[in-house]
């Protein structure tokens, strides 16, 4: 089983992104479980047809904590299993925590266990790396490999540098390795080439480039991933190839996260004058 | 036990061991104590709640009441709200307390449950019934210590209840400091002797030292009325008691309400208490003290010079909460002792400072350091050990480890009576601990004396 987390800048398209490549592994007959990790628990909307789902804090809250897998877990697309972590409204107790909990109460009920046959398990983590709750997903024993996704916009390459720290500082000590950088395509000029230079000087490689594609909006409009509701479409064709390079990929590492100055001057490079 | 201790001393910035402090919140709970029906409220899970009840316990040889939010997994990802609102809901309708005394914990500060607004809400929706009161203060126990928690509790009575009435009062405010109820009673009783009227806030005095009844209150008849409270604000000047634990509370009372304060040791010792003396006289327009507090000063000096011998150039080890050291040391360098190290848990540059204002140039080689812990006192005497420790009971290790006397002194007491019944402060407090001081020297004497050199009469 390989566990997967997407991290990336908020509004950034990893929920999206998420979901779309999830149901292109599960058109390669992969056995996919998603962990959504955001209180808004919007991370499986697009797999199971909507924001249908009680997430997992809030069968806490209600039930206590005599709960069962079933309560916590739906089928979507293709036999894909959906959870949500869920967590508190805006301004209250501690989502981070919220997290935590959740991933346990995950492992305590057997989610994880091999009897599930699962092949891959994607975290869906909610904007940047804030605290310890939010990283949850990348401790020792949890999601193995990181992907980020980033566009060519500077605040979306500030968080995926962000990141990378974090990746850092749990690569250390523990077994999480970069996998890659996903660019989820803004039309920034030369977007390619500077997500490239910046996966390299990252250490790692942009493992796919996402057109921009109105598709995507109209396929969430109708709460499903691009594959299911244009199969024919070239977008759907693109979550294809990405879900394909995630499965074959073998390039792992720890990230060497940059320093400001240099960051600025790969948005220099390319960005103003490539 | 401490046979290990390693004499060698090595910097240490990450690791405290045998922490000289404990947690804010027992020094707000305890604070919340001394106010009259009032209930103090542990916001956060049910065993901090636990063991700060159970501590001041061990300490009072008293029931200590205190009720909990009960924080559970969902209440830590949820934040504490609701818990709170239930907990008003059902103290107030079961317990009926006057006032209800929130202090928070690291858990509920750490996720930032925001008490004030969710006791305005609870007013807002009728939880808070007609006439009684909700104070709350933040007491995470990753900042300060149990001194910071007391002080903390008793800026929020001033915060929540003084107010300034029109016609001002020729009544003074006295802020105790974290000390015995004991110590409470002794202020109230020099006042008295002084003809002054006062506010002595807050009062734990008949209510963490309790006669057996034979019948239990829940909410014994001492501590300060929400009434006085209130006029506080209106009162000629207050005399806050140890700048650690009282200062803040005092610092309010000025701010909000005007009421000019000055900051003193606490009464420790002569020269403490004769500042505290002058300072009440000279606020109220006195002239001179009770010609019976004359004669106990007189007492206590007797007893110095008497036992001068005994007392004089002993090395001594003081280590406990800031205000009680800083006293204490004043009070053992007048009697002719030589206070070597001195050592608090509590964090405070002021600390250091006032110690070597104190030793002046009588200990040039003191050891003095604010954020210690006992571990590095150990070590400091096994480096060159002391005649006497004087401080709490967490000493004792050290005191069976190294073979020293131990005058048990400050917060908290686990293993011996008497801090309940007999004050520290004044005149008569002095003649306490000295004579505690002296027997257990003379002890000693007693026990190492060969038998050729064993005296009747010392």
């Amino acid at each position: 089983m390989r566990k997967v987390a997407i991290y990336g800048k908020g509004g950034i398209g990893k929920s999206t992104t998420t979901q779309n490549t999830v149901a292109g592994l599960a058109e390669l007959e992969k056995k996919v479980m998603v962990v959504g990790c955001d209180p808004k628990a919007d991370s499986t909307r697009l797999l199971l047809g909507g924001l249908a789902q009680k997430s997992v804090l809030d069968t806490l809250r209600e039930e206590g904590e005599d709960v069962d897998l079933d309560d916590v877990r739906k089928t979507g697309f293709s036999d894909t299993l959906c959870v949500e972590s869920g967590g508190p409204e805006p301004g209250v107790g501690c989502a981070g925590r919220g997290i935590i909990t959740s991933i346990n109460l995950l492992e305590s009920l057997g989610a994880y266990d091999s009897k599930e046959n699962l092949d891959y398990v994607f975290y869906d983590v909610l904007g940047d790396v804030v605290c310890g709750g939010f990283a949850m997903p990348i401790r020792e024993g949890k999601a193995q490999e990181i992907y980020i996704v980033v566009s060519g916009e500077m605040m979306a390459m500030y968080a995926a540098n962000n990141i990378c720290k974090g990746i850092k500082r749990y690569s250390d000590g523990g077994g999480v390795r970069l996998g890659g950088l996903i660019c989820n395509s803004r039309k920034v000029d030369n977007e390619e080439e500077m997500i490239d230079a910046f996966a390299k000087k990252l250490g790692t490689q942009m493992i796919y480039f996402l057109p921009r594609d109105n598709m995507v909006q109209r396929a969430e409009i109708h709460r499903k991933t691009v594959i299911d509701y244009d199969p024919e479409s070239d977008m759907a064709g693109h979550y294809r190839s990405l879900a394909k390079s995630i499965d074959q990929n073998d390039m792992f590492v720890t990230p060497k996260p940059m320093h400001t100055d240099d960051l600025e001057k790969i948005l220099m490079d390319y960005g103003l004058f490539g | 036990m401490l046979d290990m201790t390693p004499k060698d001393i090595q910097e240490r910035t990450a690791l405290r061991i045998n922490p000289a402090k404990t947690c804010q919140p027992i020094g707000a709970m305890y604070a919340s104590l001394g106010i009259h029906n009032c209930l103090p409220h542990s916001h956060g899970s049910q065993g901090c709640c636990s063991y700060h009840r159970s501590h001041l316990t061990r300490h009072f040889k008293e029931p200590v009441v205190a009720s909990t939010s009960s924080f559970t997994e969902g209440a830590a990802v949820f934040g504490g709200a609701p818990n709170l609102r239930q907990s008003l809901k059902t103290i107030f309708q079961v317990y009926k307390p006057d006032i209800i005394a929130v202090h928070t914990t690291c858990l509920s500060e750490t996720i930032g449950d925001d008490i004030p607004s969710i006791v305005r809400k609870a007013e807002e929706d009728g939880l808070i019934p007609d006439g009684k009161f909700v104070i709350h203060a933040n007491t995470p126990s990753y900042v300060g210590s149990n001194v910071t928690g007391f002080s903390n509790m008793v800026k929020a009575m001033v915060d929540y209840l003084a107010t300034r009435e029109l016609k001002p009062d020729s009544e003074i405010n006295i802020i105790p400091g974290y000390v015995d109820p004991a110590d409470m009673r002794e202020i109230k009783r020099m006042l008295g002797e002084l003809n002054v009227t006062g506010t002595v806030f807050p009062d734990t005095s008949d209510v963490l030292d309790t006669p057996m009844t034979g019948s239990y209150e829940m909410f014994p008849k001492g501590g300060v009325t929400i009434d006085r409270l209130m006029k506080t604000g209106s009162g000629k000047a207050t005399i806050a008691l140890g700048a650690f634990a009282s200062e803040a509370g005092a610092q309010a009372l000025e701010t909000k309400c005007g009421v000019p304060f000055r900051v003193l040791d606490l009464p420790i010792g002569i020269n403490a208490t004769d500042q505290f003396v002058k300072s009440v006289l000279q606020i109220t327009g006195e002239q001179r003290p009770s010609p019976s507090m004359i004669d106990d000063r007189g007492r206590v000096l007797d007893m110095m010079t008497d036992m001068q011998h005994y007392l004089y150039g002993k090395r001594v080890a003081i280590f406990g909460d800031p205000d009680q050291v800083i006293s204490m040391t004043d009070f053992l360098v007048s009697a002719g002792m030589r206070p070597v190290y001195v050592i608090t848990g509590t964090p405070g540059k002021r600390f250091e400072e006032r110690i070597k204002r104190i030793l002046g140039d009588d200990a040039p080689n003191c050891v003095v350091r604010a954020s210690a812990d006992l571990f590095y006192l150990h070590q400091l005497i096994r480096n060159e050990s002391v005649d006497l420790m004087v401080g709490n009971t967490y000493g004792k290790y050290i005191s069976r480890a190294e073979d020293i006397p131990l005058v048990r002194f400050g917060f908290p007491i686990l293993d011996r009576v008497g801090h309940g019944f007999f004050p520290t402060f004044g005149y008569q407090g002095a003649m306490c601990l000295l004579t505690n001081i002296v027997n257990t020297l003379l002890d000693r004497v007693d026990r190492d004396s060969a038998e050729e050199r064993f005296e009747l009469v010392m």
